[in-house]
């Protein structure tokens, strides 16, 4: 019998990737399809953002698949002058947190000019293609 | 509760690129604990080392120190908690003693972070974080706690000046610690003017890399009595706690959950509040870390921390002087060494041996040591 084929389909998440294999790896296929996808619990409803595969308050409970919709508000953001080996390439770009009220998105702010970024503004979480065909998802002005 | 006193404080100076190995960093805070505790190895009855990983080539560093300090057969214990790795080492110390199963512990931290470049150690930093979920953004420490001080500013409507007094607070005092980095005086001017790292945090809001060690032995009463000492500091109350790694699992960032959460816990055991606390150590690997602590330790109301600095309130003269030996801002940050850096400051302090650095006549010192941006935080009470 050939040896089944490991899913290293995380190693595509963002600039560089420090996760190969998880059991959310089906986050990558949603984001190939153009979505941002959590989880959430099939017993108890909680959302979970960035997904899981475990309820920690339901062991054993399924989850299911949402997708991130509509818009959420900017908690918080800051302009990177400088950046960790790897994501020379990208500076200089700003890391946000999006509060959609059951869940928050931690993510980066996409083409939007920095000054023109204020705590509070509504803001959508999209898909995005790195130059490297990685993926990984930006926040747009609503 | 039996009654845990810290009998020894030893802490090598934080410098830049230390001229040795991790063992030999660790056998000057060791060296300068054991000679103020006047022990002697068997008076030692465990080793708690600390550290932060992936800086050393070294696996398992406890084994390496407790043979290189002469402290077999004794069992030691490795603890890593991030930046807050030898003030958790404490709290652990601490359990032992007042379990009865040691009557006196030593807790060792070190970090030679000039083992790799300044731009690799930033990407470990960041590392602790979520790695699955948040690196792949490309974060780092100062962008962290800059959300935190984005947020802070714009909550309250501080300004980046208010964070700056912190910086021109902490070169004050850095200037009179032989044993810090950085022993320049700077001025609020220069501070506003230096480049960005990550906005809105500029160069001297944030602390600087450094190799160093430190020591704290502690021990029972009976213990420190039998061994002589005259100057015991006791732990009054200890606060430890952990919240989410992940930013979007944090409710807010005008302040750090944990600290709060830990300073609760550290008074409630201690019998204390804030307004007892005659001088404070607080974890400020950023400005904005000092600012949030001041309200998260009670000094200040939430809001207030800025007029806290503006008054002058935290300096040696202040009602609640606050890192007067320079902060980490000054000193650096050998993540290992910290917290029992922290620690020897305060005990010092209670025991009137600190110097330039002495504050007049404190009864009770705190020390608030925070692991990752809020993950980990231990706050912890000294009285002499
Ligand atoms: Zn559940």
């Amino acid at each position: 019998m050939p040896k089944p084929e490991m899913d290293t389909r995380f190693s595509k998440f963002g600039t560089v990737s420090f996760t190969a294999v998880t059991k959310v790896n089906d986050f990558i296929g949603y984001l190939e399809e153009g979505k941002v996808a959590g989880t959430q619990c099939t017993k108890c409803g909680q959302k979970f953002f960035p997904p899981r595969s475990d309820c920690f308050a339901c062991p054993g409970e399924p989850v299911e698949w949402f997708e991130v919709q509509g818009t959420g508000k900017l908690m918080t953001f800051s302009e990177l002058m400088y950046a960790p080996i790897g994501f020379g390439e990208d500076l200089p770009y700003a890391i946000a947190v999006l509060d959609y009220g059951d869940f928050k998105v931690f993510g980066r702010i996409g083409e939007v000019p920095f000054e023109e970024v204020k705590i509070g503004m509504e803001m959508v979480t999209k898909v995005n293609q790195l130059p490297n065909g990685n993926l990984n998802y930006v926040f747009e002005k609503a | 509760m039996p009654k845990v006193a810290v009998i020894g404080v030893g802490q090598s100076a934080f410098v830049r690129g230390y001229p040795g190995s991790i063992r030999e960093l660790a056998f000057e805070a060791y060296a300068e604990a054991m000679a103020d505790a006047g022990a002697q190895n068997s008076d030692i009855g465990a080793t708690v080392i600390c550290s932060s990983p992936e800086y050393d080539k070294q696996r398992s560093p406890a084994g390496v120190i407790a043979e290189y300090c002469g402290l077999n057969p004794q069992p030691t214990f490795y603890v890593e908690t991030l930046c807050s790795s030898s003030s958790t080492g404490l709290k652990l110390a601490y359990s032992l003693v007042a379990s009865g199963l040691h009557d006196s512990v030593m807790v060792l931290g070190f970090q030679k972070m000039s083992e790799i470049t300044s731009a690799e150690s930033q990407e470990r930093m960041g590392r602790g974080a979520d790695i699955q979920f948040e690196s792949p953004f490309g974060t780092m420490m100062p962008a962290y706690y800059a959300m935190h001080a984005k947020a802070y500013l714009d909550h309250f409507g501080a300004s980046e000046e208010d964070l700056a007094r912190i910086r021109v607070k902490a070169a004050t005092y850095g200037q009179i610690n032989a044993k810090a980095v950085y022993r320049k005086g700077v001025e609020l001017e220069q501070c506003l003017s230096a480049d960005p790292v990550s906005k809105p945090l500029k160069v001297f809001d944030c602390c600087a890399n450094a190799d160093g060690s430190s020591c704290v032995i502690v021990a029972s009463e009976e213990r420190a009595k039998a061994m002589g000492i005259t100057k015991p500091v006791w732990i009054l109350g200890i606060g430890a706690a952990s919240m989410p790694i992940n930013m979007s699992c944090r409710d807010k960032f005008h302040g750090l959950a944990v600290a709060e959460e830990a300073a609760k816990q550290a008074y409630a055991m201690a019998g204390l509040g804030p307004k007892d606390i005659n001088v404070a150590e607080v974890h400020d690997c950023f400005t904005i870390a000092e600012m949030m602590a001041y309200e998260n330790l009670g000094f200040a109301e939430p809001g207030q921390g800025p007029e806290l600095i503006r008054a002058k309130e935290t300096y040696k003269e202040g009602s609640i002087p606050v890192n007067v030996d320079g902060g980490l801002l000054s000193k650096g940050h050998p993540i290992g060494a910290t917290g029992g850096s922290q620690v020897r400051t305060i005990v010092l302090q209670l025991r009137d041996q600190a110097g330039d650095m002495q504050v007049k006549d404190p009864q009770f010192g705190l020390v608030h040591n925070i692991g990752g941006v809020g993950l980990y935080g231990n706050v912890t009470i000294f009285g002499r």
